[in-house]
Parts: C-alpha cells; structure tokens; sequence
C-alpha cells in the first residue's frame, strides 16, 4: 500500500487544488445538512480536517489505523459526538467524510492519467475507513448518551413520597431490573429512617409486567425493610398482573398486596392503628 | 399453519435487550389484538425467556411471528442462543429448580403463560424454546 510513488501522487492531488478542493468538499456537505449547522463551523470543521488529513499523508501511511492518522481520528471523533449531539443521523454524519470523494471527482477528470485514478483509489478506501470510523464514534456517542439519560432517569423515578405520619410510597414506573431496584431500595430504607415510619407502600401500578426477577426484587426489599421493622404492602396489582402471577407460579407468601394504593393506604393507617371513616358513621358508632 | 408477518430477528446481547424483545413482543401481541390479559402473560413469559436466553444461554437470538391457523391468529416467538444447553430438560422444567440464583420459576412458569411451549436443547449445542399464544 505505502507505494511512495503513489503516496507522492496522491498528495501532490490534494495539495495542488487544496483550495478548491475544500472549498467543494464545504459546500457538498452543507447542501447534505441543508443548513443545520453554520456553513462557517463546516468549512473550520473541513479544513481542519483537510489539513490534517493532508499531514498524515505527508508520513506515507495510507492506514487510517496508524498513528500519523491520530489528529485526524481526533477531529472526526470530535465532528461525530458533535453531530450525534444535535440529533443528526449517522449517515449525515459520514457524509462528511465521504464527500471528499465527489469533491475529488472533477479534479480526477482533468487528469485522466492512469496514476490519478489508482491514487484516487487508494485515497476512497483509506476515507472508506476514516468514515466507518466516524459511523462507529456516532453510535458510541449516542449509545454513552442513553446510558447517561437512562441513568438520570433511573433517578427521576424513584421519589419516596410521604403518604401519612408514619407511611412512605415508593411509586415505580417502568422497567425495574437489578440496579433499579438497588436505587429503591437504598431509597426507601433511607427515607423509612428519615421519616421515622413503619409503613411502606410499593406501588407497581406502572409497572408493566411483573416477572420473576422483579419479583424476586420486590421479595428482596420487603425483606430488607422487614428487617429494619417497617412493614410493606405492594399495591397496584392489575388483574392481568395478578394472573400472571399465579401461572407464572410465584409466591409473595404473607406479604400485603392491594389492588389499588387507596386500598394499600387504608390498610397501612389501619396497621398504625389509624382508622378512617366517614363523619357520620363516627356519630353513629 | 402460516405466517402472517415477520418482525424480523432481535440480538439479546445484553440487558437492554430483555426490554427490547419484551417491546417487541408486546407490539405483536397488541396487532395480534390478544386480550390485555393473553398480552401480558405473553410480554412476561418473553421476558423470562429472552433473560434466559441471554443469562444460561451467553446470548442469542429473538424471533417474533404474528401467524395463522385457519381462522386463528397467534403470536409465536423462538428464542435461540447456541449455549451450554440444558442437560435435564425435566429438571430445568421442575417448579424452584435453578442453576442460578434466580427462583427456579422462569422455564416452568413460562409454560404455563403460553399456549404451545416447545423446548429443543442439546448439551454443548445450544437450546432452542418456542412459544405460541393464540387470539381467543
């Protein structure tokens, strides 16, 4: 590959025009991202990246994995996160690189000499690589992006809510895997000390299947506060729930589940020895 | 027995692919127009196979059919990884029996969550659990 021949070509190509080359290369890829991004922070970006490319050349690597490509690396590493940031997709991303390419194609038409054409080859696939580069740091920066906003989220919901003098709700909502639950349970035993409260209810309502791991997490943090002397009763068991528990085969022994939190409530105040009815009825009594 | 629409295959790699083959199954379930009943027994029997698939298994695959038998419509999902496999399918079917640290109910309770429960499984050649839910 590292032919010093065609390597002296292929920079002799890009240095030549390098003015018009990048100016094209510009405008190519402000016309894919239709005016998303400053036509001024493309042409910097591009430039950049032109010169940098056009340095890492100059060593005679044509391997987008070496080390004269670290600047250039760098840059695209930077261009993806950015983009992936603002929401573009990963192919207007690699655009960016693979435009290069068709800015290339009329200078290689001026020139139709045979050792254009093999350096032009040769160039494609090293920015064939420099793009998959660029595809692979887009999804990285996306996927560390989810996992940063399901971890912000894993905290948005789990508030313990203060029902009562001495009962604590922890509403879950979603999918609730083992570092879920960790959270909730750190949280409830926390806010059962902070409250000084002997009651806890664990409302499942949004949560929409109950299998047998959460269940077994569930399990888990009743003990746990069964342990520190709070009682917990689990509400929000649907119908569709409740049957799928039963085949499914599991046993929640004699823990308290309601169907709804009104009926989990009434039967913590009732535990507390806290009874509730209506004005008259007390009249009456 | 025919094949309506194919939802394509989903990898369960990792954790996140339990609650993508739970969507996915869920999503099939609802155009299957099953009850909200037959809907989540079936979404909760797809969660205790896929966390199968991908915690004994080392990962696999994901396959969710919507078909139809005559006048029946039915959702059927094949979940395949190419793992250790299962040496007692009698045993691994066995209610609180597990090789892990889970309750033992997932293989069993599956079973009974679903209409049709197929298990195919070889020591050191991977298994293969095929389950088929049918619109009432």
């Amino acid at each position: 590959m590292a032919d010093p021949d065609n390597s002296r070509q292929l920079i002799d190509l890009l240095s030549a025009d390098a003015e018009d080359l990048s100016a094209e290369w510009v405008r190519i890829v402000s016309t894919t991202l239709r005016g998303r991004v400053s036509t001024a922070e493309i042409d910097q970006e591009l430039r950049e990246l032109y010169s940098a490319l056009l340095a890492a050349l100059r060593t005679g690597s044509l391997a987008a994995k070496d080390d004269a490509f670290a600047e250039v690396r760098a840059l695209l590493t930077e261009l993806s996160r950015t983009r992936a940031r603002q929401g573009f997709t990963p192919s207007e991303t690699a655009i960016s690189v693979f435009a290069l390419k068709q800015a290339l194609e009329p200078a290689l038409a001026k020139d139709p000499d045979g050792g254009s054409l093999r350096s032009y080859l040769q160039l494609s696939s090293l920015l064939d690589d420099l793009g998959l580069f660029t595809v692979e740091t887009y999804a990285r920066a996306r996927e560390e992006l989810i996992s940063s906003q399901s971890e912000q989220l894993l905290e948005l919901s789990t508030p313990v809510v203060k029902l009562w003098d001495g009962v604590i709700c922890v509403p879950l909502v979603g999918t609730l895997d083992s570092a879920r639950t960790m959270v909730v349970m750190e949280k409830m035993l926390q806010a059962l000390i902070d409250t000084g409260s002997e009651q806890a209810i664990i409302d499942i309502t949004g949560v929409p299947a109950v299998d047998t791991q959460v269940a077994q997490h569930l399990l888990k943090t009743v003990v746990a506060a069964r342990l520190m002397g709070a009682e917990c009763t689990i509400s929000g068991i649907r119908p569709q729930i409740a049957q799928t528990i039963v085949a499914l085969g599991i046993d929640f022994g004699d823990i308290a589940t309601k169907a709804s939190l009104a009926d989990a409530l009434r039967h913590a105040l009732r535990r507390s020895g806290i009874e509730i009815g209506r004005r008259g009825d007390r009249v009456a009594k | 027995m025919t094949v309506e629409a194919g939802e394509g295959l989903l990898p369960i790699v990792a954790n996140d692919d339990v609650v993508r083959a739970r969507q996915l199954v869920r999503t099939l379930a609802q155009d299957c127009r099953l009850s909200l009943v037959e809907q989540t027994k079936l979404v909760t029997a797809a969660s205790e196979l896929a966390r199968n698939t991908l915690v004994h298994g080392g990962g696999g695959t994901l396959r969710g059919e919507l078909i139809r038998n005559g006048l029946r419509r039915g959702v059927q999902v094949v979940f395949r990884d190419s793992g250790p496999g299962i040496a007692d399918l009698e045993l691994a079917l066995t209610d609180g029996w597990s090789s892990g640290t889970g309750m033992g109910l997932g293989l069993s309770g599956s079973r009974r969550l679903v209409d049709e429960f197929a298990i195919e499984s070889e020591p050191g050649r991977g298994t293969t659990v095929t389950i088929t839910k049918w619109a009432r």
